[in-house]
């Protein structure tokens, strides 16, 4: 069964996986990443090594929530959508586990006549890979969201500063009219 | 049909763009990607404050429209700034390249861009200076490390000077001390040489010199916003506080960032400070003309952060006060605390800092005669001199996030805790190397807190955000104080993106929240304005 091998080898398929995608990064800085294992002084790391694990083992699980796949897909995903990447680049990731997995267990797929399940499981990366793109999609346009509520909080701010000048204007304004009212 | 018999394999498909580019550090080509860099200054700004070649222009523009002569200004104001400050000829020349401090930039760990590595940064100008200034250089040029000066390094500087906070983590780890922020203001100084610089570094600036604020706000609509928040004071407590401004002969002058009467939730935070000024009874006052506690000359050039520096202590001695109370900023600290006696020290005119209702002297403060009020705060709680009520805290779960200046520019790390920990009963500290001298910075200090620069702060911000999020996961944290105008402004696109559901606040929002007051009616109210004690979740800050 594919899906034995996938759980038995495991370790490596996600070793490599991970390693294909810290090769997207310039030499230096594909380095550091590789070496720190602090969560905190190397959370690029440590969050994209959470969410590919995350990915790998909810792709194998029959009847995965789609939440919780998105939710490991996010991790990975969320940095590279602000990162110095094209959409393609930051996704590619996605469908190098093909290729991953095809050069870890080729031999046995083979040798064990798997193709079909192969068919299949590629059949789910690819799937993956669309739900991937709606996550990046919703990274960016929060990305937009952002920029568009700072500026109109600046704005909001403004007319408030107004609105308040205004409010301490006015009642001054009254009490200096009440007493001339009363006489 | 196996995948072996088709022609193409998927992963050929993907191979186009599949490899970063093998990039040499030297090749100073610079993509400006819409989102990573801030946008240049108005020229009407550049003419205010008399600086270089004031013109429309953009980074994103092929021709920047430099001055004819601009390599000879490069040099000249380099040689200008060697003779002139000896750590700028020192930090040139004495790193070793030990790579202590490559990754401790929140810009390289956040982006994975080799030239955000503190060491390459610097490495950008070092490279330029090695190739004319030292004569190794001068005979062997590249195989020296050296680099000519063309447009495209000046185009590079702007992108990666620009690309820096000035927040100091990479000079808490360098052994020799070299302080790569130092190395970017000179770098920003020769950019502004050429009138090469950004928005929100120097429009604040300009309008700090023309009417005391970064915002531009004139002093009859200072005074409206003081009395507007008088009024919400007292309708939350039900006590009309005290509101001094421009008193002559007043104990104290009280200084602080526009941001805080500006926006929330600074004004939030500003009414704590107005609160509790009248709690204790404290002899202070307010000054238009000394209305902005920051200081964006730092980010531009020493003459200008002398000059913005100057008002407030001129008006200090105008006034006649006895020493300066700052409020809850972060850059103008580190202003105060490293150039300000040497620039426009000493203030004798003034008398050294003593609490007037703890008696307590403030010996960090003896020379520059300015107190930090998380300083001034804490003491009143040490000696017990407020009353306190933590409880309408209690639907907070609040961390704080360490502002790079207050921490590293004056070591100003305990007295906030103290303060928060009296004022509400669930506090949580994010990870041990991502607060006090090593915080992560917010992204958007030095000015590059814009929103067209979004792309690059969440890139910058993701080392706090991440922390941030550890402490949302493991204890529920839902508030993220700290002691900084442009962190409370910074902060929110920041959790929202890296940590949603966590709101920004101010460090005397909360004591504000907690401040018993003699003659206060039953607080059902919190200096927002939202019923004390609701859980959040429904707050659209
Ligand atoms: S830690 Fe200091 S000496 Fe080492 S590379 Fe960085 S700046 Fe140079
Ligand atoms: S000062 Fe801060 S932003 Fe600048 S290089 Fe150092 S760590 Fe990075």
């Amino acid at each position: 069964m594919l899906r034995d091998l996938l759980s038995r080898k495991r370790a490596r398929i996600v070793e490599k996986w991970f390693d294909v995608i810290l090769e997207t990064y310039p030499e230096d800085t594909s380095k550091f990443l590789k070496k720190g294992k602090d969560p905190f002084a190397n959370p690029v790391r440590h969050t994209i090594l959470q969410g590919v694990e995350g990915v790998y083992d909810a792709l194998l699980k029959e009847g995965q929530s789609p939440e919780a796949l998105n939710d490991f897909l996010d991790k990975v995903i969320r940095i590279r959508a602000v990162q110095d990447f094209s959409p393609s680049q930051a996704l590619a990731f996605v469908f190098s586990l093909k290729g991953v997995i095809r050069e870890v267990l080729g031999k046995e797929i083979r040798e064990n006549h798997l193709h079909d399940q192969l068919l299949l499981l590629e059949t789910r990366i690819d799937a993956l890979a669309l739900r991937a793109f709606d996550v990046y999609m919703g990274c960016r346009e929060e990305i937009y969201e952002l920029r568009v509520s700072e500026v109109k909080r600046m704005r909001e701010q403004a007319l408030r500063l107004l609105e308040r000048t205004d409010r301490v204007f006015q009642k001054r304004k009254e009490d200096e009219d009440a007493p001339s009212r009363d006489s | 049909m196996s995948s072996e018999e088709l022609d193409i394999k998927p992963e050929d498909l993907l191979k186009f763009d599949y490899d970063p580019p093998k990039q040499d550090w030297m090749d100073p080509s610079v993509a400006f990607r819409k989102g990573t860099y801030c946008y240049s200054c108005a020229p009407k700004h550049l003419e205010y404050l008399e600086m270089a070649n004031p013109r429309e222009w953009q980074p994103h523009d092929k021709d920047w429209k430099l001055p004819e002569n601009w390599k000879e200004i490069v040099f000249e104001g380099m040689r200008d700034r060697l003779s002139k400050y000896r750590s700028f000829q020192l930090f040139m020349d004495i790193c070793v390249r030990c790579g202590a401090c490559a990754d401790k930039c929140h810009f390289f760990i956040g982006s994975g861009d080799p030239k955000n590595m503190p060491v390459l940064r610097a490495e950008l100008l070092r490279s330029v200076y090695r190739n004319d200034f030292t004569a190794v250089g001068k005979i062997l040029g590249k195989l020296a490390g050296g680099r000519e000066l063309t447009e495209d390094v000046i185009k590079e500087w702007f992108y990666y000077f620009y690309q820096c906070t000035e927040c100091r983590r990479c000079s808490v780890f360098c052994p020799y001390g070299i302080d790569t922020a130092e190395i970017t203001m000179m770098a920003r100084e020769l950019l502004n040489l050429l009138g090469l610089n950004i928005t929100w570094a120097l429009e604040p600036a300009a309008n700090c010199q023309r009417t005391g604020n970064h915002l531009g706000i004139q002093p009859h609509t200072f005074k409206d916003s003081l009395e507007f928040f008088q009024d919400e004071i007292e309708d939350i407590t039900g006590v009309k506080v005290n509101l001094p401004i421009s008193k002559k002969g007043a104990d104290v002058l009280f200084v602080t960032p526009s941001g805080d009467y500006f926006a929330d939730p600074g004004t939030f935070t500003l009414m704590g400070y107005m609160m509790l000024f009248h709690e204790i009874g404290l002899d202070y006052t307010w000054s238009p003309y000394a209305s902005e506690g920051g200081n964006f000359g730092l980010f531009n050039s020493h003459e200008l952060m002398k000059q913005l520096n100057a008002k407030i202590y001129a008006e200090a001695k105008r006034l006649g006060v006895k020493w300066i109370l700052g409020g809850e900023c972060g850059h103008m600290w580190r202003v105060v605390n490293q150039y300000m006696d040497t620039m426009n020290g000493p203030a004798d005119f003034l008398e050294e800092p003593v609490s007037p209702i703890t008696g307590t002297k403030f010996e960090n403060a003896k020379s520059t005669k300015m107190v930090h009020i998380a300083e001034f705060t804490a003491d009143l709680m040490k000696h017990n001199k407020v009353k306190l009520d933590p409880s309408r805290n209690d639907s907070l779960r609040v961390t704080f996030h360490d502002s790079c200046n207050p921490s590293r520019a004056m070591g100003l790390l305990e007295e906030p805790r103290h303060v928060l920990k009296s004022v509400c009963n669930h506090f949580y500290e994010m990870p041990e190397n991502t607060i006090r001298e090593q915080t992560y910075c917010c992204a958007g200090g030095a000015g590059l807190g814009t929103d067209e620069n979004m792309e690059m702060r969440m890139r910058g911000g993701f080392p706090r955000g991440n922390a941030l999020r550890h402490v949302q996961e493991k204890h529920d944290v839902n508030r993220l104080a700290c002691v900084c105008a442009i962190d409370r402004a910074t902060l929110i696109p920041l959790a929202d993106y890296w940590a949603p559901g966590v709101v920004v606040t101010g460090v005397h929002e909360l004591v504000g929240n907690a401040l018993v007051m003699k003659g206060e009616k039953e607080r059902e109210l919190d200096m927002r304005g939202d019923p004390l004690n609701e859980m959040e979740g429904d707050e659209d800050v």
